[in-house]
Formats: structure tokens, C-alpha cells, sequence
């Protein structure tokens, strides 16, 4: 690479960081400001920082030109954190399993539940949505957070099965023979052999998962009231009768996207891993 | 332990790949199976190892029917042909793997791994993962865990295919004595003839979905089954000539370039049927013009092979003959020369199918004779 180039390539890969960066560095900045000098022209990085609007969400009093009002923020991050990391533990702890038979055994119909597990995924979530508010209102589901991880299943488990099948699929057969044939079980070669090698595959498709049950909005709009919603449906809150809380709608998401952030920094570390682990192939 | 096949049947959807096999390797026999890839030999191996299931016929260890009988139960250890070590997994972890599925003690375990490292020599490496291993360090690592468990019956699945050409050599040198130490019963892949002459006490040669011929190695380097056999074992490959059996004044005959040999009344059912003559190359010699039985040919190129001298010649009717003879045994290099053939274990095929031909006395071979 001629100096010229390695210049011009730094220079690029500077501009693609600014521009994706830019939108969360400006909602980081947002959030340590107030109503007003996040709406003054023209808009300014000099500014006072204030934890004005932190504190409001966590106090549970959000503050608007009309007043104090009750949001419950916190509750919803909770929420958010109950909902998705269940979901997720739900799903990694069928959706393995499962992806192993899939990868290993060659059943009859095999490839058509796997299809129709990925196939929840085709049909928008509205659709399913009516059906579902009836169902749960009649056996008891609706508002509750054990339906609401159930219906989450919906999203996590055929992306979790998916994922993993094929890091299952990528481990020679002859590696899992071999364990059998020293005299362990299937189900230690399951758990010795199997699952170690999809680690990383696990991580990934886990991380992913999280993401997108965190990321959830509609289930949890439709399924859930107040106390049971997430921190997405909860931050409709944040659009008042007197304006909207730019403030606190920017502190709202650095909290929020925080756990996602934290949690893709930790797994990335077992993707890298499992990246250089690679020979599988021994 | 004995193993017994009774008609194996196996196919991989629409695919036969053994059809019908029957097989007996004795307690403490090494079987070599033997033959091109894609003839089923690994699978036979799986079957036995009881990954895979046969779709008809029985697999008997130690005269126990297998069917339905997994494989951690069947007491068998296996080396594979690439390995398929334990990537996350130490060499010395690896090698461990049964002893562990058998819940020894840790102190057990250590010894019987660093006893069996010492044997093949990667003592100095067991702390290393497989991809730090070099090839070789792989395949012996391999071959420690096939061992490890100290099982009687062995399968080795080509172990020294991915291996380079020295480090082959020298375990074809130490592996018959290794394979003896453990008193086994051995299934042993390979596709290499040297290999199989070199281990087997008996050697099956697969194709076609079966067993084309089974027998010692001797039997099978001197009396293949067929000519396709016959050019499988031995380098440089059997000469295989056109001839066609006639009757002479007294006896049944067959001309070489023109220059007639007898081979003796008990070929009498081969006259004028076309016929394939399989002549070994060590069996052809230079002669002086005029020798009984001597016919002239046209050299061609010489080349060494290790401690060998191959010669390609041309016959009068153009015709390819190549001779091996010891490194340094003098001969003219080009131009004309004369030679002769040693017929007395030279094998007859049927031009048509390419099977044996018997003499009709089953003690004698072809005579060779100067007619």
C-alpha cells in the first residue's frame, strides 16, 4: 500500500466513523443539556453540562415546561432487562438443543420444522398480534411477563436456531465420532465436544438475540400495560401535551442502548476467540 | 478380538457403496483394506466403529452381534485420516479422551498418556493445542488416543495419508512393531500397496462395493485376482501384454515379439482365446543377441526409482515393456537391445474381463520355457 493510498484509506474510514457516529456522540451530548440549549439556533457544543435530565429519570418526575409529571423509566429499563435476558435464557436453552438435533439427526420432517420455525419470522408481528391479545386474555397470559417471554420466543428462538445450526453443522462429524468412539456418551460429546466448538456461534447468535428482543416495540405495546412495558413503549412517555423532552429522550437512550453496548463489548471478546479458534478442522 | 462381517450391505440414499461384504480378521490379525477411494473402505470402518448402521447383514465383535450397539460400548479405538483431533482440546487431552470416559484416576490417566507420548515421541509437545501440531505431531497424537484406551480391536482409517513422504517412511517402519506391541486386532485403511505389504498379515482389496480379492500379501502380489489388482501392487506397474495361447507340436505356447515360449499342456483351455500376460518388470533382463529366448527391443528412457533402474523399451510391434532392475546394474541406455522374460510368475488374465486365469494343474504356473 503506497503512502497516498494508506492516507486516502484513513481519511475514508475516518469520514464512515464520523457519520455513523455522530447521531449517538450528539444524543451523549443532548442528554448532559436542557430543553433549552438543546433548542436554541444555532445549535452549539459549548454548553453547561447538567445532570438535570438523569436525574429526573431516575427520580421518576419528568419535568416539563407545564410541570412535574410521573414517568416510570427505571421500571421500564427494568423491564426491558427482565424481559430480554429471560427471552434470551429461554431461548438459548431450547434453541441449542434444538439446533443439535437439526444439525446431527436426519429425521423425517426435520427440514420442515426448521422451516416453519423460520417462517414466524416472515408474517408481520401485527398480524399475529389480535389473535394473540385473545388467546392471552383467555388463558390468562396477557399483561404478565412469563407471556410476554413467550411470545419474545417468536423473535429469539428461530434467529437463535438458525445461527447455531450451522456453527453445528461446521464441525466435522468425524470430531464428534471420535469422541464417541473413546467411549463417551452423546450427551457428553453434546456437551464436551459440541457445545464448546459453537461457542463462539452461541455467543453471536445469543448477542443478536438479545438485541432484537431489546429492541422489540410492538409485542410489548399490545401485550403489556404500564408496569409490564418495556423501556420502548415507555418512552412514548416522553411525548407530552407540552412539548417534547429532547433532554430527557437522549438520557433515556444512552441508558437504554447501555446494557446492549455492555453486553456486545463482553460477547465480543468470545466472537474474536472463536474467530481465531477457527480450525475447527483440526 | 475377532471381527466378522456377514453380507454388509450399506447405501448412502440412491448410492451402494457396499454390496454384500463378508470378511473375518482372526484375534490378533492386522487386515489391511486395500483399494481406489470411493471403494467403501471407510465406511466399512464406520460401520465397525458403529457410527454409521449397515442396512442389511451382521457385524460380529468377538462373536457379539453389533447391531444396535453404540459406539462407546463397542471397545474399538480409531485413528481417522484427518485426524479429527479435539480442536479445544491439549494433545495431551486429546490423547486422554478414554481413558477419562472410563473415570480413572487423574494419576492414571497422567501415566498411561505420558508412557504412550514417550512411545511415539510428542512427550514434548502434549501441553500444545492441534493447531500448534505439525502434521506429523497430529497424527501421532491421533494415533496415541486410538491407543489410549488399550482397545482390542484397532480401526486405522489411512493414518499416514496427510503425512509427508519421510515422516511415512518411518512410521511404516515403526508401525507394524507398534501395532504388535498392543496385541490387537487391527482394520487398517490404506491406499498405498507398500503400506498394505508392509502391515497386513491379510489384505482385502476393495472395489466395486466389495471384496474383489482377499488373501496374504504374497498371494496378492503373485497371483492377483485381476489384472486390475495386479497393476494396483508394485512399482514400476506389472506389464500387461496382448497375447493368444496356440498349440505347437507338443505343447500349448504364446508369442512374445514373435520370439514363441511354452507354458506348459495345462493351459490347453486358454488356446486361441485372447489373452492379458501380466509380467512383473523385475522379471524382464537384459540379454546377449543370440541367448535362447531372447527378443530384440527398442530403448526408450531410463529413469532412477529410489534403488531401482526403470527402462521403457518398445517391442517390434511397438509394443511398451518396462523393466526394473537393481541401481547400477550396467545396460545399454539406448538404441537396440535384446531381453528376455522370466515367465515362471507371470499370471495369465482373461483379455475380456481381466480375471485370473487357473492352470488346470493347481500346483504349476506358467513354464516360460524356450520353444
Amino acid at each position: 500500500m503506497s503512502p497516498v493510498e494508506r492516507v486516502l484509506r484513513g481519511l475514508a474510514i475516518t469520514l464512515v466513523i464520523l457519520f455513523f457516529m455522530f447521531p449517538i456522540l450528539w444524543i451523549l451530548l443532548m442528554s448532559f443539556q436542557t430543553n433549552e440549549t438543546i433548542l436554541r439556533v444555532p445549535p452549539s457544543m459549548v454548553f453547561e453540562p447538567t445532570l438535570i435530565n438523569y436525574r429526573s429519570l431516575i427520580t421518576g418526575k419528568l419535568q416539563t415546561a407545564a410541570g412535574s409529571l410521573e414517568i416510570q423509566f427505571m421500571r421500564n429499563l427494568w423491564n426491558s432487562l427482565l424481559l430480554s435476558t429471560s427471552s434470551v435464557a429461554v431461548g438459548l436453552l431450547l434453541g441449542v438443543p434444538a439446533a443439535y438435533a437439526f444439525a446431527r439427526l436426519k429425521f423425517r420432517g426435520s427440514e420442515d420444522i426448521a422451516f416453519t420455525l423460520l417462517s414466524f419470522r416472515f408474517a408481520p408481528p401485527l398480524l399475529v398480534l389480535l389473535p394473540l391479545t385473545i388467546y392471552f386474555q383467555q388463558i390468562g397470559l396477557a399483561n404478565t411477563y412469563i407471556g410476554l417471554i413467550w411470545v419474545y420466543q417468536l423473535i429469539v428462538l428461530p434467529l437463535i436456531l438458525w445461527i447455531v445450526r450451522g456453527y453445528f453443522e461446521d464441525i466435522p462429524a468425524d470430531v464428534e465420532y471420535a469422541y464417541r468412539i473413546a467411549g463417551h456418551s452423546w450427551f457428553a460429546t453434546f456437551r464436551k465436544i459440541a457445545l464448546p466448538l459453537a461457542k463462539p456461534g452461541i455467543a453471536a447468535a445469543g448477542l443478536l438475540a438479545f438485541i432484537f428482543a431489546w429492541n422489540n416495540f410492538i409485542f410489548a405495546l399490545v401485550l403489556a400495560s404500564a408496569d409490564k412495558q418495556p423501556v420502548t413503549v415507555g418512552a412514548l412517555a416522553f411525548v407530552t401535551a407540552s412539548g417534547i423532552q429532547y433532554g430527557q429522550i437522549a438520557a433515556g437512550i444512552v441508558l437504554s442502548i447501555a446494557p446492549t453496548f455492555a453486553l456486545a463489548i463482553y460477547a465480543q471478546r468470545y466472537l474474536v476467540e472463536g474467530l481465531s479458534l477457527g480450525a475447527v478442522k483440526g | 478380538m475377532s471381527l466378522e462381517l456377514t453380507e454388509v450391505v450399506k447405501s448412502f440414499k440412491d448410492d451402494l457403496v457396499l454390496d454384500g461384504v463378508t470378511l473375518t480378521v482372526d484375534k490378533g490379525q492386522t487386515l489391511v483394506l486395500f483399494g481406489p477411494s470411493g471403494a467403501g473402505k471407510t465406511v466399512l470402518l464406520r460401520l465397525v466403529a458403529g457410527v454409521i448402521e449397515p442396512d442389511a447383514g451382521r457385524i460380529l465383535i468377538d462373536g457379539k452381534d453389533m447391531r444396535g450397539v453404540e459406539p462407546e460400548y463397542r471397545g474399538v479405538g480409531m485413528a481417522f485420516q484427518n485426524f479429527a483431533l479435539f480442536p479445544h482440546m491439549s494433545a495431551m487431552e486429546n490423547i486422554a479422551s478414554p481413558l477419562t470416559a472410563r473415570q480413572l484416576g487423574a494419576s492414571a490417566i497422567r501415566s498411561g498418556v505420558d508412557a504412550l507420548a514417550r512411545l511415539l515421541k510428542i512427550d514434548h509437545v502434549l501441553t500444545h493445542y492441534p493447531r500448534e501440531l505439525s502434521n506429523g505431531q497430529k497424527q501421532r497424537t491421533a494415533l496415541a488416543r486410538a491407543l489410549a484406551g488399550q482397545p482390542e480391536l484397532l480401526l486405522l482409517d489411512d493414518p499416514l495419508r496427510n503425512v509427508d513422504a519421510k515422516l511415512r517412511f518411518e512410521m511404516r517402519l515403526e508401525l507394524p512393531r507398534l501395532l504388535k506391541s498392543q496385541n490387537a486386532t487391527v482394520v487398517y485403511v490404506t491406499q498405498d500397496y507398500k503400506e498394505a505389504m508392509a502391515l497386513g498379515d491379510r489384505i482385502a482389496v476393495m472395489n466395486h462395493q466389495g471384496i474383489q480379492q482377499y488373501g496374504t500379501p504374497e498371494d496378492i502380489y503373485m497371483r492377483p485376482a485381476h489384472s486390475d489388482i495386479a497393476r494396483l501392487f508394485g512399482d514400476p506397474v506389472i506389464n500387461l501384454l496382448d497375447v493368444v495361447p496356440e498349440r505347437s507340436a507338443n505343447d500349448v505356447m504364446i508369442r512374445l515379439s514373435g520370439q514363441p515360449l511354452t507354458i506348459g499342456e495345462h493351459y490347453a483351455h486358454t488356446v486361441s482365446m485372447p489373452c492379458v500376460l501380466g509380467v512383473r518388470p523385475e522379471a524382464v533382463q537384459f540379454a546377449d543377441e543370440g541367448t535362447p529366448g531372447s527378443f530384440p527391443v527398442k530403448v526408450e528412457a531410463e529413469t532412477p526409482l529410489n534403488e531401482k533402474t526403470v527402462t521403457l523399451m518398445l517391442t517390434a510391434g511397438n509394443r511398451e515393456i518396462m523393466m526394473s532392475r537393481p541401481a547400477g546394474t550396467p545396460g545399454p541406455a539406448t538404441g537396440t537391445a535384446h531381453i528376455t522374460v522370466d515367465l515362471h510368475n507371470a499370471v495369465l488374465f482373461d483379455h475380456g474381463t481381466g480375471t485370473l486365469i487357473e492352470s488346470s494343474n493347481s500346483k504349476t504356473g506358467l513354464h516360460g520355457e524356450v520353444a
